[in-house]
C-alpha cells in the first residue's frame, strides 16, 4: 500500500507502473483499475484557469491510509495506491490517482470507487480557484454528497 | 490547559491566522469552549471539527495537549 501527497506534477501512468513493478509480485494480479482525476477549466459555470489544493498535512495522509486499510480488508484485492497534489496546479493536471491491483476485475473495480468516493467525501483537501477573469474562491461544496463527512462526524462523535 | 487551534481553507482567511494557541481555564472544556475563545460568533453551521485529526462535534471533551482543527467542508478528488 502506497500513500502519498504531493506538490510535484503527478504522472499517474507512471506511478501505476512504477509501484507495480515495485511492489506487486509477478504474475500474481489480474489487473490492474484506476482512477485519474484531472483539473477542468470550469466549475459551476464559471471558467477557471488555475487552483491551489489545500490540505491539513498529518490528517490528509492518516484518513487515506485508513480507507486503503479498509479497502484491503473489504474486498479482495491485492495492493493500492493513492497519490493527490496539492499547491498550485493549471487544468488538464492530474490531482488524484487512485490504483488498485487484484486477481480478478470486480474486486479492484469495487475497491476503487470506494476509495474515491471516500476521498472525496472526507479526506481534508480543499480548492482555491482562480478564475480567467482573476478572482479567487474557495470552492464551497464537492461535486459529491456535501453531508458525508458530517455523518462522519456523527459516527464518530 | 493549553490547545492548540488550527483553521484551513476559507476559515483561516475569515479568521485572518492558520492558528492559535489558547489557554482554557475550565475544567472539562470542549470543542465549543475553545471556539468561543477564538471567536465572537457562533461556530457556522457548515464547519467540520476535528480533534487530534479525527472528525467529531463541538461537544467532544478536551484534555491539554489536543490538537483542534476548524475548516469548512471538504472539497478534494
Amino acid at each position: 500500500m502506497k500513500v502519498f501527497i504531493t506538490k510535484e506534477i503527478l504522472d499517474p501512468y507512471k506511478e501505476i507502473m512504477a509501484y507495480e513493478r515495485e511492489a506487486l509480485p509477478p504474475g500474481k494480479h489480474g489487473g490492474v483499475v484506476s482512477f485519474v482525476g484531472t483539473m477542468r477549466d470550469f466549475n459551476d459555470g464559471q471558467d477557471v484557469r488555475a487552483m491551489n489544493l489545500d490540505y491539513y498535512p498529518g490528517m490528509t495522509e492518516h484518513h487515506i491510509e485508513r480507507v486503503c486499510q479498509e479497502a484491503m480488508k473489504g474486498w479482495d484485492i491485492m495492493d493500492c495506491m493513492v497519490v493527490h497534489r496539492v499547491g498550485e496546479m493549471v487544468p488538464t493536471d492530474p490531482i488524484v490517482l487512485v490504483a488498485v491491483w487484484s486477481a480478478h476485475r470486480k474486486d479492484s473495480f469495487d475497491a476503487c470507487r470506494y476509495i474515491i468516493n471516500y476521498l472525496k467525501e472526507s479526506a481534508p483537501f480543499w480548492k482555491c480557484e482562480v478564475t480567467t477573469q482573476g478572482q479567487k474562491h474557495w470552492v464551497e461544496k464537492n461535486s459529491e454528497d456535501p453531508g458525508v463527512a458530517k455523518r462522519v462526524a456523527l459516527k464518530s462523535a | 490547559m493549553d490547545i492548540k487551534v488550527r483553521y484551513f481553507a476559507s476559515l483561516r482567511d475569515r479568521m485572518g491566522r492558520s492558528e492559535d494557541q489558547v489557554k482554557v481555564s475550565k475544567d472539562k472544556p470542549t470543542v465549543a469552549d475553545v471556539w468561543s475563545a477564538v471567536s465572537k460568533d457562533p461556530i457556522p453551521p457548515t464547519i467540520l471539527v476535528a480533534v487530534n485529526m479525527e472528525y467529531t462535534n463541538a461537544s467532544q471533551e478536551l484534555k491539554a495537549g489536543d490538537e483542534v482543527a476548524f475548516f469548512p467542508p471538504v472539497t478534494g478528488g
